[in-house]
């Protein structure tokens, strides 16, 4: 049982819980994840680390209700608390001098993003980051996005923040203004698709982070399956980072499908 | 074999026992039948098939026990339970004291009583195989003690002998070694990467095989005798091995299991609705996906289960319970190779399973959304024998069927889970990526042991638990060892 010391609502189904977790606060890196279960008939929900705080002994996560276990998770209070965390699972981000790194971020892929931003910067990059949403209200965790990078765009698709249009034309116009050594993103697979289609026209080296469908997230269910460079990968334990230029994304988008149709 | 036991054959009480009946009228008598729930009722629920013996059945069965002298069924067992020794118990209605001799050997004895291939272990060197005659039902005795013998009373806590040592992994092999080092004075923490304890126990073995309230009596035992167990920790990543060496810990065994599911690399196989039988058993077993969990399952009308295992059964026919109308095994070998145990293919074809057997699926067919709807299938013919000795299959050239299927588990096999060989520095680890051990199934760490699955890459519960037995006896020899220097 994991307490919930804190709540903030982004957006109406954009929720950050504080979460009681001091093992995992201190063992956790960049690029980390957890296993969250909701209720004692719950799922095992995949749910990246935004912050964490080994003093207080807790980890920040951002949910974004999309179905009944997020939608039940979202809804928890202060003092509620998750019947079980456990994690911190997958690998950690390579983080070393790359030169100037891009991270795109869109949606709730800023938060898993924010730990990278920060360590890319400690590590002695040039962190240039790239927020990007449908609209205003869906920017998240600009103010802590700022403090570690030495530049930041917004872009939204409707225009209401920042500049009108996707993130792609913002990594772009990055791209043709100064040399990139490295692009990471994080957010939506069509999004990721789109950048790593992108960058690969420019020969840029760029790292996603996925979310994929996941059972046990211990390597064990084969659920998070994915094709890499024409093999099997399990984003679990093999990722949840790849090579963007190699994962066959339609082929992902499709498996994240498995389950849209309600259950009986 | 059978020095220290509370249940010596020469016993004054075995001796009069034996007296009792002469070995004629023990052997005269047929072997129990166990009785089972009806194939069309069981596939509607999720109720254990075997309903165990009565106690007359039992007392029977167990007069038929010779009490041999050197008896072949001990040597049969991975971890040399005092078969006669329990036996005889039965017979003179110590039922509790039977389950007592029982939890000399084996921490989980109501689980092996029920999951165990006894017929290729214990009943196989049973002496009325040479007699022409059906072994005992060891296992169904083993059962009905386990069952039968629960008292109640606290257990003897061991006295405490100062020494702390960790488990990873609650499943078979874990729950074993904790028990010995429990019994042996030891302070046992054991780690569980999952929300529950019990592993494979628990995600892979179904409710109508292994019901889980079984399993929880067996780990509440072991909590009683005062094993700890930490859930929702994995070490490798939530502990570090120097986490564990900070914690005082003076021998660590790992017993992390099966984890990878093997996939044939075959077109289609990442399709929606192609799952490995660990997903569709967890989904069910640990989840309660179908049974109120949150958690939710495909569920196939028409399920092909690749494979002819343990697994592979156990997979099909919870499709069965789930719904399926067609139900089938797809296995490349014939049916005489099938690894499963006899019981369980049994079961299956009494439950309605088909068997498509000497046929190897060679491409999943999808619909317009992704989903399966078709497999393509090559027959195949027996050819010379292979390394396992078994007749290796061979495709029948242009014999491909393309079948009608919306549901597939692929059941082929596991590789050893990469946590713990992923994240300790120092550890030996095969090409097959299990951890290298010796004979005392110690590693190249000398503090760490290891056993089960990521030892063995996929094997039985029971072979699990004997290697829990034996690291429990070679890390308490050198423990001790170490103490005493």
């Amino acid at each position: 049982m994991n307490k919930i010391i804190a709540k903030e609502h982004f957006s109406e189904n954009v929720v950050k819980l504080v979460v009681e977790a001091p093992l995992i606060a201190r063992s956790r890196r960049p690029g980390h994840f957890v296993i969250v279960i909701c209720g004692e008939k719950g799922e095992r929900i995949p749910l990246t680390i935004a912050e964490a705080d080994v003093n207080a002994g807790t980890i920040t996560l951002v949910i974004q209700a999309i179905g009944e276990s997020t939608r039940k998770i979202c809804a928890l209070q202060p003092g509620d608390y998750l019947t079980d965390v456990v994690g911190p699972l997958g690998r950690a981000t390579h983080i070393e001098k790359f030169g100037t790194v891009v991270c795109a971020g869109g949606g709730v892929g800023v938060a898993p993003m924010l730990p990278i931003i920060q360590a890319m910067k400690e590590a002695g990059n040039r962190v240039i980051s790239v927020l990007a949403a449908r609209t205003k209200e869906l920017i998240i965790l600009e103010e802590q996005v700022r403090r570690w990078s030495d530049e930041v765009i917004i872009m939204t698709d409707d225009g209401s923040y920042g500049r009108k249009g996707l993130v792609t034309q913002g990594v772009e116009e990055i791209i043709n203004s100064t040399d990139v050594d490295l692009v990471v993103t994080i957010g939506p697979a069509i999004m990721m698709k789109f950048v790593a289609e992108l960058t690969k026209r420019y020969s840029i080296p760029t790292i996603c982070s996925l979310n994929t469908i996941m059972v046990d997230g211990t390597g064990m269910c084969g659920a998070c399956r994915i094709t890499v460079d024409g093999k099997t990968r399990f984003v679990c334990v093999d990722g949840p980072e790849f090579d963007a230029h190699k994962v066959d994304f339609n082929e992902m988008m499709m498996r994240l499908r498995a389950y849209n149709t309600p259950k009986k | 074999m059978l020095k220290d036991t509370i249940s010596p054959r020469d016993a004054q009480w075995r001796e009069a026992l034996r007296k009792e009946k002469t070995a004629r009228e023990r052997s005269a008598t047929p072997r129990v039948k166990m009785t089972e729930l009806a194939p069309d009722y069981r596939v509607t629920c999720n109720e254990e098939v075997n309903c165990g013996l009565s106690a007359s059945q039992a007392y029977t069965e167990s007069t038929r026990c010779l009490d041999c002298p050197d008896p072949q069924c001990v040597t049969g067992c991975p971890v040399g339970i005092n078969i006669p020794g329990f036996i005889k118990n039965i017979e003179r209605g110590e039922i509790a004291e039977a389950l007592c001799v029982l939890k000399e050997t084996s921490a989980l004895p109501a689980v092996c009583g029920r999951v165990c291939p006894q017929e290729r272990q214990c009943e196989s060197r049973c002496i009325y195989n040479k007699m022409k005659k059906e072994p005992v039902a060891i296992g169904y005795l083993e059962r009905f003690a386990a069952d039968n013998g629960v008292t109640g009373n606290e257990p003897e806590r061991p006295v405490a002998n100062g020494h702390k040592v960790a488990v990873v992994g609650s499943g078979p092999a874990g729950l074993s070694f904790a028990g010995d080092m429990i019994k042996r004075g030891y302070e046992v923490t054991v780690y569980e990467a999952l929300h529950q304890i019990g592993g494979v126990l628990k995600y892979g073995i179904p409710e109508f095989r292994l019901p889980n309230s079984i399993v929880e009596r067996e780990i509440d035992a072991l909590a009683r005798l005062g094993v700890k167990f930490v859930k929702d920790c994995v070490i490798g990543k939530t502990l570090s091995y120097d986490d564990l060496m900070n914690e005082g810990y003076e021998g660590i065994f790992v017993a992390s299991g099966a984890g990878l599911p093997r996939f044939m690399g075959i077109p289609g196989e990442n399709l929606i609705g192609v799952l490995s039988s660990n997903e569709y058993l967890t989904r069910i077993n640990l989840m309660g996906a179908g049974h109120g969990g949150d958690t939710p399952v495909p569920a196939g009308k028409r399920v092909a289960v690749i494979g002819g295992g343990n697994t592979a059964m156990d997979s099909v026919r919870t499709a069965r319970r789930m719904g399926a109308e067609k139900a089938m095994i797809v296995y490349r070998r014939s049916e005489a190779e099938m690894p499963a145990r006899v019981e369980e293919v049994h079961h299956a074809k009494q439950e309605g399973v088909e068997f498509m057997t000497l046929s190897n699926p060679v491409e999943y067919l999808a619909d317009e959304n992704g989903k399966v709807r078709a497999m393509r299938v090559q027959r195949m013919q027996l050819g010379e024998p292979d390394a396992s000795g078994r007749r290796s299959p061979v495709p029948i050239p242009g014999a491909i069927d393309e079948i009608e299927v919306d549901l597939v588990i692929v059941s082929v096999g596991v590789s050893p889970n990469p946590l713990i060989p992923n994240s300790f520095a120092g550890l030996d680890i095969t090409s097959r990526g299990t951890i290298a051990v010796n004979d005392d199934l110690r590693s190249s760490i000398h503090t760490l042991f290891a056993g089960g699955d990521i030892v063995r890459g996929g094997a039985t519960v029971i072979l699990a638990m004997g290697d829990g037995r034996n690291a429990a006896a070679s890390m308490h020899q050198q423990i001790q060892e170490n103490s005493n220097r």
